[in-house]
């Protein structure tokens, strides 16, 4: 008993900067929260915090406002018909990928995981102009192909990376057994080794649809200013106008962006806490 | 049905040498059982006639047809490991139906195969569970099972026990045997336990460095040991090992440890003769050292003294731990002893059981 209690102040210090961290961490979100329900001239005029004094007037005009901007439903559609392949195509490739650094044997193996692992520092900027001349020979630039491409060349250096060390943690026994049992490498990769990484990717499947569907200048760059193609980073970025006025429903307009990726989260976060505590419980 | 060829096999991973001239014919429906130490190359040799590993040298055959060149699935062989290797995402069923689906096997017939290998290793009730939601004992019946329904030529097994506690492996091993009897096929088993090895193989090879050092029966290798490492190795307590000069007396051989001094039998003085005036080494078993007041009779018994270092009393027997000068070694003597710690005890060597080995090249002298 008194074990317990011991170890439960031992732990005090540990919450109270956890604590710490999730309040660094939430008070702006929530207070875009709130703003997002407030008029605009209120916004503009006070704090967010002031709505805990009261008298205080919550609207929707804002979410009226971003809602019903020009091409915002299309940019919706848009937003997902570039995230859902850019979030597909790297982590199939960084799969079959790391499954061949894992567990293939062939000449130069190491020497090149660690050039794509290497890529992981190079700053994507870097990128924009040599492949922006590349998409314009080939008539690439404006298209979701290219956007697709170069989202999944930016997330794969981080997916292969992962995956081979969740790949290569496998036992070799499954390896041999199912060698033994007469599957080839695609069986074993199909029916062994995809569904004992479900987590590594439920994880990558987080960070990248997060990291596609927030992107503005990925897009920006490859995509120009196109509004049929635009995504919805693009589409709320305009809802500014150039001298940055009627910023404020930016607010709303954030939170109806965020929807969707705190959807994707929530349903797959139990594989991510799962994928995070895979190798410290004993199976 | 299958016999198997290992000619002059070698298996080298880079400079170093894990099987060297590996040379065994097994007979179809035989247990062979390999043994040795770590690092002794069982494992590899096994892997090797798997598949898994690729021969450097020499050629592996099934029945009559050489495997070098064929891969694992075409072998017609089945392995468990030793960590069973399930795969953690199937339920028992699929883990035992996975082999044949790929092979194509019609569903009728897998399901067929699948509870029968069910029942015969009483796991028909576990078939959709997960191999996590197993105790040890089950999952490596599971192990077995996947290999039983692919019905296959040779049985691999590669310690298959040693991730079972004490009282499972002693119940496992004897119902690996009668799944042998039962099976009528060929097993072969990699152990480093060599009582494992005497208790299931029909034979055994006993490997060391990579080098094959007796194959035998396990009565045969107990009695006739070739070289100080088998003796040494198989049987416990271990074989007791004394340095000791060969002398000659008045026509009768010695040997002579400096502080003992005990007469070779006839048949064994004959085969000593060459190495009178020599240096060499005389192994005893345990139980061939007896209480004097308890001598069995009829055993050519020769008299000597030492000091009772430890005993441990194991109910229907005792272990003395006995010292000769410096030397240690162990008596399995009858519990009615009165030995007594720190006390002389008379003992006799039974000498017709006496195996003399020479000093240099360690090969028993015969």
């Amino acid at each position: 008993m008194s074990d317990r209690l011991q170890r439960a102040l031992g732990r005090i210090p540990l919450h109270l900067v956890l604590l710490l961290i999730v309040l660094i961490w939430l008070v702006p979100s929530f207070g875009l929260l709130v703003s997002s329900f407030r008029p605009a001239e209120a916004i503009s005029s006070s704090g967010w915090w002031t709505v805990f004094d009261p008298p205080t007037e919550f609207t929707l005009d804002l979410y009226e406002e971003a809602l019903t901007a020009q091409n915002m439903g299309r940019s919706f559609i848009n937003s997902l018909f570039i995230t859902i392949p850019a979030t597909i195509i790297p982590i199939m490739a960084a799969a079959f990928a790391a499954y061949a650094f894992a567990w293939l044997e062939f000449p130069g193996r190491n020497i090149l995981f660690t050039l794509v692992v290497g890529l992981l520092v190079v700053p994507l900027q870097l990128t924009f102009i040599p492949i922006l001349q590349l998409y314009n020979r080939v008539g690439m630039t404006g298209t979701f192909v290219g956007l697709w491409l170069a989202h999944a060349a930016y997330g794969m250096p981080f997916a292969v990376y992962l995956l081979r060390n969740s790949v290569g943690g496998l036992p070799r026994d499954l390896f041999e057994s199912a060698y033994l049992d007469g599957a080839s490498s695609f069986d074993i990769f199909y029916r062994i080794v995809l569904p004992l990484v479900v987590p590594a990717i439920a994880s990558l499947v987080i960070f990248q649809f997060l990291w596609v569907w927030n992107d503005l200048l990925v897009a920006l760059i490859f995509l120009g200013g196109n509004p049929s193609v635009a995504p919805m980073t693009v589409t709320i970025a305009n809802l500014v106008n150039s001298l940055g006025g009627g910023w404020q429903v930016l607010t709303a307009a954030a939170f109806i962006s965020m929807a969707l990726p705190l959807l994707v989260f929530f349903s797959l976060q139990r594989y991510f806490v799962r994928g995070i505590l895979a190798g410290s419980v004993k199976g | 049905m299958a016999s198997i060829t290992f000619e002059h096999v070698w298996k080298r991973f880079g400079d170093v040498i894990a099987v060297q001239d590996l040379d065994i014919f097994i007979e179809d429906q035989e247990f062979l059982v390999f043994v040795g130490p770590s690092g002794c190359g069982k494992s590899t040799s096994l892997r090797m006639l798997a598949g898994l590993d690729e021969i450097t040298e020499g050629t592996i055959k099934i029945g009559d047809r050489v495997v070098n060149d064929v891969p694992p699935k075409d072998r017609n062989i089945a392995m468990v490991f030793q960590s069973y290797a399930l795969y953690p995402h199937m339920s028992v069923y699929d883990n035992m139906a996975f082999g044949l689906k790929l092979r194509k096997t019609p569903k009728q017939e897998i399901d067929k195969r699948v509870k029968e290998a069910g029942s015969l290793l009483g796991i028909e009730n576990l078939l959709d569970r997960k191999p996590k939601q197993l105790s040890g004992g089950q999952r490596q019946r599971v192990a077995l099972g996947r290999a039983i329904v692919r019905d296959p030529a040779v049985f691999l097994m590669d310690e298959p026990l040693s991730n079972l506690d004490a009282k499972l492996r002693v119940q496992t091993r004897s119902e690996i045997s009668k799944l042998h009897q039962r099976l009528a096929t060929t097993f072969i088993y990699v152990t480093h336990d060599q009582t494992e090895a005497m208790t299931m193989g029909s034979r055994i090879c006993v490997l060391k460095d990579g080098i094959m050092m007796q194959i035998d029966t396990p009565q045969g290798l107990y009695d006739y040991p070739d070289n100080v490492f088998v003796a040494g190795f198989i049987g416990s307590p271990a074989m007791n090992f004394f340095d000791v000069t060969m002398v000659e007396q008045d026509g009768d051989l010695y040997v002579d440890s400096g502080t003992f001094r005990l007469k070779l039998p006839p048949e064994k003085a004959q085969a000593a003769k060459p190495y009178a005036g020599q240096e060499v080494v005389c192994g005893v078993r345990p139980e061939d050292i007896h209480d004097r007041e308890f001598t069995p009779p009829g055993i050519r018994a020769e008299p000597m003294t030492a000091e009772v270092d430890v005993t441990e009393l194991m109910g229907n027997e005792v272990f003395v731990y006995l010292l000769t000068g410096k030397k240690q070694f162990i008596a399995r003597v009858d519990p009615r002893t009165k030995a007594k710690v720190g006390k002389e005890m008379d003992v006799v060597f039974n000498m017709e059981n006496v195996h003399l080995f020479d000093r240099k090249t360690e090969d028993v002298i015969r």
